[in-house]
């Protein structure tokens, strides 16, 4: 390691205020873009399961009535 | 080999294709940015020497580089996929394209935000209206005009061209990025990385930085094939093979 102890590193020669919150925030927006679209595809998928299965709800739901129709 | 990229190119086009393809190309993009991040993290954090000037706040090229890089790597690939969108009438195109631009805005506002944050130690400020910078801010608002035109524009095939469009017209930027620092005089350091020649640091600070731009590219592979996945079920929801696989859970 090129520190001589941890809490030298953690100071950065004085620089901790710049490097930290600079890494700090890249740590932030880079788990943004794993977190969003990670959301978004289960979500996609989820929703897009649910209308598949009301359209075929609808679709049942009109075939019967398509037959009570010819029946009468 | 040509005919190898050409059959990969035909095959990609089909989003069933590319929909299977890539789901077995995800655990690798992720294996691979966990690895280069991880041991790019540590080694440019810890183990770098710190730089003889300006100490340790050097440390800082190891996200803004990677950053600025992808920035503009980025940028030209939504154009490329641009011309092949409005050249070839791919459609894949257009959803590589759209799945490109939320990462690219992300890497230009971290490259112009790291970059303001190590401006204040090392030139005393932490904004100025010089060349590079003004160029990567202009950058920054062709993602986001091309994420707005996106919303705005109703048919979907619409909005994918006027975003083609505005993709390719904005590529003469990346020049400007690319040569500011020599065009004008900048504040600005020259390029860390150029493929002629060896960097001008020593090889303990910049096979780091390199281990980092490769985490960042696995990163990208992986955050774009995630979004364009989601996007491709969106669009070919009335395929059978969609609905197939969205049935099976």
């Amino acid at each position: 390691m090129y520190f001589d102890s941890l809490s030298d590193f953690f100071n950065m020669g004085g620089h901790a205020l710049y490097v930290w919150s600079a890494f700090a925030i890249s740590l932030l927006l880079m788990l943004l873009n794993i977190i969003l679209p990670w959301w978004n595809f289960k979500a996609t998928r989820l929703q897009l399961q649910r209308q598949l299965r009301r359209e075929a709800k609808q679709q049942a739901n009109s075939s019967i009535t398509e037959q009570q129709g010819e029946q009468v | 080999m040509w005919k190898w990229l050409k059959t990969l190119y035909h095959r990609l086009g089909s989003p069933k294709w590319f929909y299977q393809i890539t789901g077995s190309w995800l655990p690798w993009f992720a294996g691979a940015a966990v690895v280069f991040l991880g041991v790019g993290l540590v080694w440019g954090l810890a183990f770098a020497p710190a730089d003889y000037q300006q100490g340790n706040s050097f440390r800082i090229i190891y996200i803004h580089v990677p950053a600025a890089f992808l920035a503009q790597s980025v940028y030209i690939m939504m154009a490329v996929a641009g011309v092949v969108l409005l050249v070839w009438k791919m459609k894949m195109a257009d959803v590589v394209a759209q799945s490109l631009a939320p990462f690219g805005a992300t890497m230009t506002f971290l490259a112009l935000l790291t970059g303001a944050i190590w401006g204040v130690p090392t030139w005393g400020t932490w904004w100025m209206w010089d060349a590079r910078l003004t160029s990567m801010l202009i950058l920054f608002f062709l993602y986001l005009g091309v994420i707005a035109l996106r919303e705005a524009l109703q048919p979907q095939e619409v909005a994918a061209k006027a975003c083609a469009l505005l993709a390719i017209v904005g590529v003469i930027n990346i020049p400007i990025i690319k040569y500011s620092v020599d065009w004008w005089y900048t504040l600005h350091q020259p390029a860390t990385f150029t493929l002629t020649e060896k960097p001008a640091m020593p090889a303990s600070m910049w096979v780091p930085l390199l281990i980092m731009l490769l985490g960042f590219y696995a990163l990208l592979g992986w955050s774009v094939i995630l979004r364009a996945r989601a996007e491709v079920l969106k669009r070919e929801y009335k395929a059978g093979w969609v609905k197939e696989l969205l049935q099976r859970k």
